[in-house]
């Protein structure tokens, strides 16, 4: 098997900053969520020399955006080598630690499992990503955690992990030292339009006028997108993850398998989630709550038959996210036509890895209209024309039963 | 119509289990007042579980779980035979709840309790989480009780995160229900009525006192016990505070006091107060009220839930629990160095979480460097689990018992506010660090294997984007749908 690999950069991320430097002067733009695509879009385009607002809710990161398994391997995406190029060059770039490790190993405890993982590692090298199989055995010596059980598994060798935590925070404060505001605690309630454009954004911090606006306000998309006569289609859920206390450290940290994704962090800890998600209702001012459930139990089972050598770490906490899904479970990453100056952006429940991308691409959505440096066409919100009013129960994607209220 | 046919197999839909038994009363804690409870239960002809997690496996003692052991506890705590015995010998109402048909169950920890309610539909029941050293369970409940009284409050100074620097809730459980207390010489921190209780129940056992040290100028406690205190012949140091615990390879040797005074202890118990064990009521997302005079957050009103005991909160004295803490916490802040370590699991000291600095085997360049609590206050009032994410103080296997009421002190202060201006540190399950092996569930429903998905089952969304909209796209789609159910 020969690999063309990822393509060779046409210009390293340190030419693409001096390029977009001052391209955006001048311009206002006021970014609705303050989790990584916002605020990656907003650090793109102050970058871009534009004066950025960023509205959030709460606390940065609070949602999904501090909540996930920090895996950066999206090889089915276009912003995926996009993505490649720019993450280990983030901590450089913004300044702050981002904790981002390059690589990822899968391993399989079962046949099935091992089936699956083949398959994806044959379309990962038909579309010349290189992904080596590997034997039992090379896992084990790979992965000292895992054990007998371990079939066999495969390594990419590309993708990789961050810390969420720290690279939202990362974001934000870079976005600040180019000289961005970020408002916390200042959720966006409405919008004023003047000639099919948005010329001002109000919210908890009161009313911030503009030239351009990005919503990227996960699971609120849609409600907020409603505001301005546009229709999301979007259905969010929980998805939940455990946490071990720190293992001894492992030469790759981002190994998944077994049903889950996750990551050892560089503290040594095994942060993993994966299993069944719950539907949910989508509240306009935001989830009640992010409660875990007992799939802890079942979480921590397959953390334990996928590291037989760390059964006996303790397991410190469990925790959930809130995610929005489309139709397609694909991102809708659109410049809309009316009002003409909105960009709407949600990842589709996978969206902290492909942050560095989806931000360059929104950049380019605001400030030239298109993307730069792939194609997204097919990421368009206009493929969800005309669908029906019960795409979601269609789907059997509807929350089960009304939520008790606290 | 779509592929899924309305129904999302991915989705947890009824995969959670049923509890594996259920009864009509569930106490957590076997104090006085959850006996008092179960036995009133039993007489009331109901089906009663009696858990108690004592006694506590020597692993989580040495982890300061539950309680700020501060390693001075004897080999005895080793042997769980002799530990479980030693604990059912010491509480003779246990005996009386066994008699009336409770179910008791010792060693056992409830980590978690379950119901739907925002965020969540999916539980079959409300239902609560036990463990003991074998493997986890759940069982449902008609009524839920929970009386797991008061954990340590502990506030750092120089020297603090060595052995031989323990709370005074461990150290009463070390004297009475384990006998197993390692220490001799006990200097004892706060003067209010815990640690008076503290000092002659301590001298009591046979241990000597070598003094109370109080921040403010009188003896904080009931006056009567004061004077016991002072015909026991303890003296108090007033208006001082531990400047520095000294010792060697087993701890502490020596204290050194603001004002001078160096006293020779093995041990220091911290007695400035209790923090109700309200875990179980924020990790299932239960009400909880601040209430200085109750010692700090208290349970408020959950349907379904009763607290009784002093995790419903410590008796009203009138005394200002939280405003006296404050103001160990200024005094023991001022005497500390930025190198004085805060959170022990994660080694953050002192000026790196004033600094929001991310750990040392991360670099900080100049912009992170610049960095500090005041900029991030500047965004926004101080949350203790944005502080956490950013420093890992209280990102151990403690899981922030040693540190979080501290910490949520220090962003008080360096907000200028009072302590409830900072919200409550969020509890989740597994309230107890509890091993992979035994919180797993070994008995997983077929319905939850076959229902497994690594993150939700849309075929669609890994196709490649080249391949959308192309013969390919389908051939993907059933291949990757057929390997699921992992
Ligand atoms: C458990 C879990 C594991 C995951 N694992 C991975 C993984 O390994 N790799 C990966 O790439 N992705 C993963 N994801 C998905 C990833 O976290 C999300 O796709 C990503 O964080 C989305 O970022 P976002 O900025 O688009 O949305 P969000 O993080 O949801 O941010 C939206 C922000 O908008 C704010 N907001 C909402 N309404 C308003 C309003 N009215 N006014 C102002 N602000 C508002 C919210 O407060 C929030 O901060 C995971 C998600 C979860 C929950
Ligand atoms: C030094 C000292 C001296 C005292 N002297 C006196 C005195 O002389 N007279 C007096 O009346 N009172 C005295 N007290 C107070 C008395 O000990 C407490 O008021 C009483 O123990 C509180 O009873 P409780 O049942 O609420 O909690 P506790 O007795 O603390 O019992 C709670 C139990 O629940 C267990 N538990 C907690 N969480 C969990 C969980 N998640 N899973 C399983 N088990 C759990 C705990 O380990 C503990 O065994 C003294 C206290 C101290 C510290």
């Amino acid at each position: 098997m020969t690999y063309v690999g990822l393509p060779t950069p046409s210009e390293t991320p340190q030419e693409t900053m001096a390029k977009i430097a001052g391209t955006a002067a001048k311009m206002k733009v006021v970014i609705v969520g303050g989790g990584v695509s916002g605020l990656s879009a907003g650090w793109w385009l102050a970058r871009s020399g534009a004066s950025v607002t960023v509205l959030d809710k709460g606390i940065v990161g609070w949602e999904a955006s501090g909540r996930n398994g920090g895996g950066a391997s999206h090889y089915q995406s276009p912003l995926f080598v996009e993505e490649q190029r720019m993450w280990p060059h983030m901590d450089e770039l913004l300044g702050y630690p981002t904790e981002h490790q390059k690589e990822r190993i899968v391993a399989a405890v079962t046949e099935k499992q091992l089936n699956q993982y083949h398959y994806l590692a044959k379309m990962n090298n038909d579309l010349g990503y290189r992904v080596d199989l590997l034997t039992g055995d090379q896992v084990r010596a790979m992965v000292p955690l895992t054990g007998d059980n371990c079939l066999g598994g495969m390594h990419y060798r590309f993708g990789g992990h961050a810390n969420p935590q720290r690279s939202v925070q990362a974001y934000a404060w870079a976005l600040q030292d180019l000289g961005g505001r970020i408002y916390q605690h200042s959720p966006v309630t409405g919008f004023e339009t003047e000639c099919g454009k948005v010329v001002a954004v109000h919210s908890g911090s009161g009313r911030h006028e503009c030239d351009a606006v990005v919503v990227a306000a996960g699971p609120q998309i849609g409600a907020l997108m409603a505001k301005l006569g546009v229709e999301v289609p979007l259905a969010a859920a929980r998805a939940e993850m455990i946490v071990t206390e720190p293992a001894p450290m492992m030469p790759i940290g981002g190994v998944d398998g077994n049903g889950l994704y996750g990551r050892q962090t560089m503290r040594g800890n095994l942060a993993y989630g994966g299993g069944p998600h719950e539907w949910l209702e989508t509240f306009e001012a935001g989830p009640p709550a992010r409660p875990s459930s007992p799939l802890t139990r079942n979480l921590a089972r397959r953390v334990a038959e996928l590291f037989p050598k760390a059964a006996h770490l303790n397991v410190i906490r469990s925790w959930a996210g809130i995610v929005e899904n489309t139709p397609d479970g694909r991102p809708i990453i659109d410049r809309m036509s009316d009002p003409e100056n909105v960009v709407v952006a949600t990842m589709s429940g996978v969206g902290f890895g492909l942050s560095p991308a989806s931000g360059h691409a929104i950049r380019d959505l605001v400030v030239d209209g298109q993307c730069s440096f792939t194609d997204i066409a097919k990421l368009s919100l206009s493929r969800f024309d005309g669908i029906g009013a019960d795409w979601r129960e269609q789907r059997g994607w509807q929350a089960p039963k009304a939520e008790i209220a606290a | 119509m779509h592929a899924n046919n309305g129904t999302d197999p991915h989705a947890i839909g009824t995969k959670l289990p049923a509890p594996e038994a259920r009864y009509d009363l569930v106490v957590v804690g076997a104090g006085p007042a959850g006996l008092a409870a179960a036995l009133a239960g039993a007489g009331e002809g109901k089906s009663v579980l009696l858990v108690d997690e004592n006694p506590i496996p020597g692993g989580a003692m040495g982890n300061d779980v539950p309680l700020l052991f501060g390693g001075r506890m004897t080999a005895a705590t080793q042997n769980a035979e002799r530990m479980l015995e030693t604990v059912f010998m010491s509480e003779p109402q246990l005996e009386a709840a066994m008699d009336a048909g409770v179910e008791v169950l010792l060693g056992t920890s409830a980590w978690g309790v379950y119901r739907n309610g925002p965020g969540i539909t999916g539980l079959p029941e409300s239902v609560v989480a036990l463990a003991d050293k074998d493997r986890g369970w759940i069982v449902g409940y008609g009524e839920l009780v929970l009386a797991t009284g008061a954990r340590d409050l502990a506030i750092g100074f120089p020297g603090w995160n060595q052995p031989g620097v323990m709370g005074a809730a461990a150290l009463e459980r070390l004297l009475t229900r384990y006998e197993a207390f390692a220490g001799k010489r006990v200097l004892i921190v706060g003067s209010h009525d815990l640690a008076l209780h503290t000092a002659l129940l301590a001298q009591e056992k046979g241990v000597e006192v070598a003094g109370i040290v109080e921040v403010r100028a009188a003896p904080q406690g009931d006056a009567a016990l004061a004077d016991a205190v002072r015909a026991a012949q303890i003296p108090f140091y007033l208006e001082d505070a531990p400047a520095e615990a000294i010792g060697g390879i087993d701890g502490v040797e020596r204290v050194r006091l603001r004002s001078g005074a160096e006293i020779a202890v093995d041990t220091v118990v911290l007695a400035i107060g209790l923090v109700p064990s309200i875990e179980l009521i924020d990790a299932m997302g239960g009400s909880r009220v601040l209430d200085g005079a109750r010692g700090g957050y208290i349970p408020g009103e959950n349907a379904g839930v009763r607290c009784v005991g002093t995790c419903a909160g410590l008796a009203d004295t009138g005394f200002d629990h939280v405003e006296y803490r404050m103001d160990w916490a200024r005094e023991l802040g001022k005497l500390s160095a930025a190198g004085t370590i805060v959170c022990q699991c994660e080694e953050v000291t002192r000026g790196d979480l004033l600094g929001v600095q991310p750990p040392r085997y991360l670099e900080r360049p100049a912009p992170m460097a610049a960095r500090s609590l005041d900029t991030l206050i500047q965004d926004g009032p101080p949350n203790p689990d944005q502080i956490k994410r950013l420093t890992r103080a209280g990102m151990g296997v403690c899981q922030g018992r040693r540190c979080r009421d501290q910490v949520a002190m220090m962003l008080a202060m360096a907000a200028d506010g009072p302590f409830g201006s900072v919200p409550l540190a969020t509890h989740r399950a597994p309230v107890r660090p509890l091993p992979l092996r035994v919180l797993a569930d070994w008995e997983e429903s077929p319905e939850m294997r076959a229902g497994w998905d690594v993150w939700f089952g849309i075929p669609t969304q890994w196709v490649p984007y080249r391949d959308i909209d192309t013969p390919r796209e389908r051939e993907h789609q059933v291949a990757i749908a057929d390997g699921w159910s992992l």
